[in-house]
Order: structure tokens, then C-alpha cells, then sequence
């Protein structure tokens, strides 16, 4: 897996990122490819989560922030004021840590995108049944699609979430370290789900835990106060590091 | 940080060393036995195989325990796998050196074909290249496996000198020709272990001189 050869889909530049008088994230050059996984990586703190909200912009939401460069997608530029925040955030969809159904049933956890979108009745089954698929999940739902999607499990509902954001078909998927709060099954459920979904989306997954990022992610970014210390294939990474603050961290022999 | 997991790798590392001394120990001791004539000697190297056999497998089971257990990424998992990779070429190592044991005491019931020299020193290069090969992986001396891989040559020189000569032995004497197969059959030997030593050499320049390459390249963005 060649850097050089795939198409990034988002290209960050000279990334800065302050909140309030702190500064969270220094000069970040960062391409993330087409339809792969990219893991960032690196201690609490360092800015993983922070870079992930600047990819659709959930950090305007407050005006202590403060940003500087540039982040294009396709080559446009996701902070032009004509840019619709609303559509971005179809584009560039995100799975937190903590999985977040509403409280509502599980077949209009998956519609609600799609009804803002204004799609037909019939249209709407057809693509809640096509996510939740797409989700690895109809089979343990579709008999119960009207219950509430709170009786789901910890990884039904984390599925649930993914399924509610790819509805809307977005290119790019965030995953805010996704199966924390997971046992083991449940986690290689979404492990294996990751490594499926990236034929359709490009993936940014933020992980502690350094096996699940050898397991599902392409590339992978180490981060170390703010500043992106290592970037290169998973592979690199994982087996000869550059970076001997990478290796330390990867090794937990870190600090 | 030092962690548990860095003393079960320093323990990994001194079970190595010890194989390695006991494999050095019995290609000494087999060319012992072939030099001192003394077939009992040449049956205890045989029988100590048996104890390289067992090292060989304890070495593997441990290498297992890690990598399940301690899931290693990195210079942890290059050590591992590594180590897994050592211990069969000592085990080898350790093979020929039986090999060796066994033709000696063959020989020790004949009558001296001549005095051995170059075997003898083929021997003391390729312990040599033994104990240094295993310094080399265990202190990262990468320039030290690159010595190991040239002193190869002289073992594969002394090898076909070794063979030419014993043929003209054979040629001019149909009587030696028992003798001087058992001869070529132990530079053989040698020459294997010669080859073995090297395997591991290579990969020890491969484990720390391909980091120390990208390493030139640490400070790009
Ligand atoms: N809303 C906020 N206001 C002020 N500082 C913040 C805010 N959010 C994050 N920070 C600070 O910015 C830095 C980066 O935080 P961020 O949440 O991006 O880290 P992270 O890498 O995601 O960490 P973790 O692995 O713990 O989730 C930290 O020093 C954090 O304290
Ligand atoms: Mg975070």
C-alpha cells in the first residue's frame, strides 16, 4: 500500500488549532486517502479528538475557538463561508465513543437522516434495511425494528449509530475511539464492520488501543502534543517505526 | 520506562545466549573428539543434543507465551520473531555438530589419514562466528554480524580446498577412500554450520541496519 498512488479525499494543511489561549493542534499536514482506514493514534491529550472535529467542523460550535490553515475535501475548502454545515456533516459523518441512539425505535434511529433528506416512504425502508446491512446488523434487528433502540446491547447500538450514519451515504466516516466501551466480541464485530465499510467510505478512526489499529486501519498517524509526530502505513507503524517517540508509544514505553 | 515485559525479553535473550554457548560447546567438543581420536567424548556431544533439542523448543514456547500474551509491536515483535528464527538455525547448528560426533567416532577406529589442520581451524572460525553472531543480535552490533558474514568465505575456501585435497587422497589410494569421505562429509558439516551462522547474521544487519536507514529519514515531515 503505496502512499503515493491512492487519492486523498481530505487534504489538511498548516492546521492550527487554539482553544482559547491554548493551543491544542500545531501545523498539521495530514492526507488521508480514499476508501482506506486511518488511524490516529497517541496519548491523551494530544489532540486526536480535537483534529477529528475540525473534519466537519463540530468545533465551530463554540467561539472561544480558534483555527488557521486549510482542510479540503475533494479540493474544496470545508471552512468557505458558502459551505453548508449541515451537508458537511452528511458528507463527513461521526460514531462517538459512547454510542448515542435516540430514543426512539431502531427503524427511525436509521431514517432520520434520511427523512431530513426528504426521502420517499418506500425508498426509506429499502435504505434503512440497506444500512443496517451495510451495518452488520439487520439480522439481529429485522424482526424488531419498531422496539425501542434502547433495549439494543452496548455493540447492537454502536452498530446502530454506524447504520444511522452511513444512511445518508457519506464519503468519509469518524470513528472517536468507537469500542471503548465494548467487549471483546462486540469490538471484533465492529473491527470486522470497519474493514467491510471501507470499500464505500474512507475511514478515521481515533484508538487507543494499538492492536485494533493493526487490525482494521491502512495508515496510521501518531500524534504527540498537538503536533503530528509520524505518519506512514500501518504496517511501517507497527513493525519499524522512524520515530523513536512512536516506538516508545506503540511499545507502551512511553514517558 | 522499564516494564515486566522488558525482563521477560532479557530473560528470552539469556535462554539464546545459552543455547548458543551450549552449540559453540559441542561443535568445540565433536572437533575434540575427532582431533583426540576419543569416541567417548564424540558420544556425549550426540547425546547432548538432546538437551539443544529441548532449549530449542523451550526458546519457541516462550516466544509463543509473548506474542500472545503480550501482543509486541515493533523492535519487540522484530526481537521475537527473531528469536524463534536463532534458536532453529542453533538447533541446526547443533545437528551438525552431532553429525560431526558421529563420523569422528567412525574415524577413531581407523588408522590416521593425516594430521588435520584445516579442519580444525574451520572449526575455531565457525565457533567464532557463533558467539559473535549472538553478540551481535543480543548487543545490536550489526558491524559485528557483518564480520560474521565475511568469515563465511574463508569456511566455504578451507571447504573446497578441503574436498580437493581428500580426492587426490582417494585417487592416489583406494585405501583412504572411507576415511577421506568421512573427512569431506565433516567439512561438510562445518560448511553448514558456516552457513547457518550467516543465516542469522543476515537478519541481524537486516533487524538494526534497516532502522538505522530510516532512521537517516526521522526528521521529514
Ligand atoms: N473544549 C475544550 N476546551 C479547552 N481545552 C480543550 C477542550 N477540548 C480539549 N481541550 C484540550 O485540548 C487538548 C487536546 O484534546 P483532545 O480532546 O483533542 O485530546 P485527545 O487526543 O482526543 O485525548 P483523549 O485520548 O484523552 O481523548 C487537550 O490538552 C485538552 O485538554
Ligand atoms: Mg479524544
Amino acid at each position: 500500500m503505496d502512499k503515493p498512488n491512492i487519492q486523498p479525499v481530505l487534504q489538511i494543511r498548516r492546521l492550527n488549532f487554539w482553544y482559547g489561549a491554548k493551543q491544542a493542534l500545531f501545523d498539521v499536514n495530514l492526507d488521508i486517502a480514499a476508501n482506506c482506514t486511518t488511524a490516529l493514534i497517541g496519548p491523551s491529550g494530544c489532540g486526536k479528538s480535537t483534529l477529528l472535529r475540525c473534519l466537519n467542523r463540530m468545533n465551530d460550535l463554540n467561539d472561544a475557538q480558534r483555527i488557521e490553515g486549510t482542510i479540503t475535501m475533494h479540493g474544496m475548502d470545508i471552512r468557505a463561508p458558502e459551505v453548508d454545515v449541515i451537508e458537511l456533516r452528511k458528507r463527513v459523518g461521526m460514531v462517538f465513543q459512547k454510542s448515542n441512539p435516540f430514543p426512539k425505535s431502531i427503524f427511525e434511529n436509521v431514517a432520520y437522516g434520511l427523512r431530513i433528506q426528504g426521502a420517499k416512504k418506500n425508498h426509506l425502508e429499502e435504505k434503512v434495511e440497506a444500512s443496517l446491512r451495510r451495518a452488520a446488523l439487520w439480522e439481529e434487528v429485522k424482526d424488531r425494528l419498531h422496539d425501542s433502540a434502547l433495549a439494543l446491547s452496548g455493540g447492537q447500538q454502536q452498530r446502530l449509530c454506524i447504520a444511522r450514519t452511513i444512511a445518508v451515504e457519506p464519503d468519509v466516516v469518524l470513528m472517536d475511539e468507537p469500542c471503548s466501551a465494548l467487549d471483546p466480541t462486540a469490538t471484533a464485530k465492529i473491527e470486522e464492520l470497519i474493514q467491510d465499510l471501507k470499500r464505500y467510505y474512507t475511514i478515521i478512526i481515533v484508538t487507543h488501543n494499538m492492536q485494533q489499529a493493526t487490525r482494521c486501519s491502512d495508515f496510521t498517524a501518531f500524534f504527540y502534543l498537538g503536533r503530528l509526530v509520524e505518519f506512514d502505513t500501518t504496517d511501517n507503524i507497527f513493525t519499524n517505526p522512524a520515530n523513536k517517540q512512536t516506538e516508545d508509544y506503540i511499545t507502551g514505553r512511553f514517558g | 520506562m522499564e516494564l515486566h515485559f522488558d525482563q521477560e525479553l532479557a530473560q528470552l535473550k539469556e535462554r539464546l545466549l545459552l543455547m548458543s554457548s551450549l552449540t559453540e560447546q559441542s561443535v568445540a567438543q565433536a572437533l575434540k573428539a575427532l582431533v583426540q581420536r576419543d569416541a567417548a567424548l564424540a558420544k556425549k556431544v550426540d547425546a547432548d543434543d538432546d538437551a539443544l533439542d529441548r532449549l530449542q523448543v523451550e526458546i519457541d514456547e516462550r516466544c509463543i507465551r509473548l506474542l500472545a500474551l503480550r501482543q509486541p509491536l515493533a523492535r519487540d515483535l522484530r526481537l521475537i520473531t527473531m528469536a524463534m528464527k536463532i534458536s532453529t538455525d542453533l538447533e541446526r547448528i547443533g545437528d551438525q555438530a552431532s553429525g560431526i560426533a558421529r563420523r569422528a567416532s567412525e574415524l577413531s577406529a581407523e588408522p590416521e589419514l593425516k594430521p588435520l589442520v584445516d579442519i580444525p581451524r574451520m572449526g575455531e572460525i565457525c565457533q567464532r562466528m557463533i558467539r559473535d553472531v549472538l553478540d551481535a543480535f543480543v548487543y545490536a552490533k550489526p558491524e559485528l554480524a557483518r564480520q560474521v558474514i565475511q568469515r563465511d568465505e574463508d569456511v566455504d575456501q578451507l571447504n573446497k580446498q578441503l574436498q580437493r585435497e581428500l580426492t587426490s587422497f582417494m585417487i592416489e589410494d583406494p585405501g583412504t577412500i572411507t576415511r577421506a569421505l568421512l573427512l569431506m562429509r565433516i567439512a561438510r558439516n562445518l560448511e553448514r554450520i558456516g552457513d547457518h551462522a550467516t543465516n542469522i547474521a543476515e537478519e541481524v544487519v537486516y533487524l538494526y541496519e534497516a532502522r538505522d536507514i530510516r532512521h537517516q529519514h526521522a526528521d521529514r515531515p
